[in-house]
């Protein structure tokens, strides 16, 4: 593919105000979108606020939504658009804008900071940490999250309901929290802490309704639905809505954690 | 600045003050609307037609074959089968079509299944119509509130899937038969049956409580081995889930429509021997 000129519209604006401007700008092969953002911020609009570090997929900064889906710029090949296709990039459109494509994701980091950490089992030190593979499989799956935040962004249940932002905590948090419930180490249930109920009760699980954007824009490719947050409600299920598991759970006595 | 648009006003969702202030809804340039419509158009058509021969109480038994919306049949105005799925356990006082009895409780496993949650949220309520595409809706409260909080009764219908898929298995034996009740005979219904059965199956394992219950419940699979090779495999089958959800609704929809020709004497069932 030799270069040609791509048409581009970019949102620029911020909390004031803002629109799409038009640029035509040269592509050439092998390059991403990010590139060309790159591109019309050294030869056409040097104060175009953008916010990238690592052009390799892994830091997720420069996630934004390219014609209305979220994805990463420095992963969404040029290759992938038709040479004569009109490309539209604008900011994160489920959280406030700061300038240009930049968003403030401080939402992110206020849920973040909501999910109580990871427990130290009492009998151990640190060193002294020995798990199975295979019961340390599906924590590392959710390991792999990049925090980029575009399963954030593209949940409707705060994308298109800003009034839900207290009450949910938005896929990547949820899967936070099965991250740590799956964990084999995880001592929050003899410390008092019930993950599948706060799951429900205080991160707003029951507000998920399972329709998988989440895990369709994952950049990582983790299963956020099937893998955590199903099986995190299914949790939730035990704890709270199936008698035969609490009638189980009073009758006879189970080793704690399964 | 760019152009002078201004901020959104007293809006919600993606044209909230706070956010870009961009009045489209979405500015998706791919056909998203093409996966609801399909969606919404081969659930419509599984609803019109099981609706029609649920409530027809007719051709739904040709020996020895009963269709899978009348099995297992439990009222006393069920067709006579010999050795076949009946059970009088509703009596005479049940006066419509026996199927409506039993249809509950698949109905009710597809309609609280993971998948098709997924599949009529997004085709037949838009909540959303598709990723980063904005609903129309006002309020959301998701599965937080009655009716959608009773979708946490899944593992309930669940149970009841695996019985209604031993009768089916029952019927899919049956139909090794011929129409005196010989034993050891196959037609094309009998293929018919073997392979809506097996979708039934894989359907009905590959489900996310069924994975939850075998093993994903657990917090140390290495302190259960059996369990964890259990859930792997079903893991295997519930990544395929609506596939497998999908085969085996038309399936099941075909084994009836077979038994419906064979009944309705549209043509006899070919015999392999």
């Amino acid at each position: 593919m030799s270069g040609y000129t791509a048409h581009f519209r970019v949102w620029r604006g911020d909390a004031e105000g803002g629109g799409l401007e038009d640029f035509k700008v040269e592509v050439n092969e092998g390059e991403v979108v990010l590139d060309i953002i790159h591109r019309i911020q050294a030869t056409q609009a040097s104060d175009l606020a953008v916010r990238w570090n690592c052009k390799a997929g892994k830091c997720g900064s420069c996630s934004a939504e390219i014609n209305g889906r979220p994805r990463l710029m420095c992963m969404t090949r040029m290759s992938v658009f038709e040479q004569d296709e009109t490309i539209t990039v604008t900011p994160l459109r489920a959280f406030p804008v700061v300038r240009d494509l930049v968003t403030d994701v401080g939402f992110n980091y206020q849920k973040a900071r909501e999910v109580p950490a990871f427990v130290p089992p009492a009998d151990l030190g640190p060193g002294e940490y020995r798990m199975f593979q295979e019961d340390v499989d599906r924590s590392q799956e959710f390991r792999k999250c990049i925090e980029c935040f575009l399963c954030q962004d593209t949940c409707h249940v705060v994308r298109d309901h800003e009034e839900n932002k207290t009450a949910f905590a938005g896929p990547r948090f949820l899967m936070r929290v099965a991250e740590l419930d799956m964990h084999p180490l995880d001592a929050a249930e003899t410390s008092g802490l019930d993950r599948k109920r706060t799951a429900q009760d205080e991160h707003g699980l029951g507000y998920c309704n399972i329709t998988k954007c989440c895990t369709e824009v994952c950049p990582e490719g983790i299963h956020i639905t099937d893998n955590a947050l199903i099986p995190l409600k299914e949790r939730a299920v035990d704890r709270k809505y199936d008698p035969l598991v609490w009638l189980g759970s009073k009758i006879r006595r189970r080793p704690a954690g399964g | 600045m760019a152009t002078g648009t201004e901020p959104h006003q007293n809006s919600g969702g993606v044209r909230a003050r706070t956010r870009a202030a961009i009045s489209a809804p979405h500015l998706r340039t791919d056909r998203w609307w093409l996966a609801p419509a399909v969606t919404a158009a081969g659930l419509f058509a599984f609803v019109v037609y099981s609706t029609w021969r649920a409530f027809s109480n007719a051709h739904y038994y040709s020996a020895p074959y009963v269709s899978p919306f009348y099995s297992p049949c439990l009222a006393e105005n069920c067709k006579a089968m010999p050795s076949g799925p009946n059970a009088d356990l509703f009596g005479s006082w049940w006066a419509i079509s026996p199927a409506i009895i039993i249809l509950i409780f698949p109905l009710g496993f597809r309609l609280t299944c993971y998948y098709y949650r997924k599949a009529y949220y997004r085709s037949f309520w838009a909540s959303p119509p598709a990723c980063a595409v904005a609903e129309p809706h006002a309020k959301y409260t998701g599965e937080t509130r009655f009716p959608l909080i009773l979708q946490n009764v899944h593992r309930y219908f669940f149970y009841f899937a695996l019985l209604v898929a031993g009768v089916l298995t029952y019927d899919t034996v049956l139909s090794f038969r011929d129409t005196h009740e010989n034993w050891g005979h196959m037609g094309l219904g009998t293929l018919v049956f073997l392979v809506n059965i097996v979708l039934i199956w894989a359907y009905t394992l590959s489900c996310h409580s069924c994975r939850h219950i075998v093993g994903g419940k657990l917090k140390h699979f290495s302190k259960h081995p059996v369990r964890y090779k259990a859930w792997q495999f079903v893991g295997r089958l519930n990544a395929r889930h609506m596939q497998l959800a999908w085969a085996s609704l038309v399936s099941v929809a075909l084994a009836d429509f077979y038994v419906y020709l064979l009944a309705s004497g549209v043509f006899d069932d070919p015999r392999f021997f």
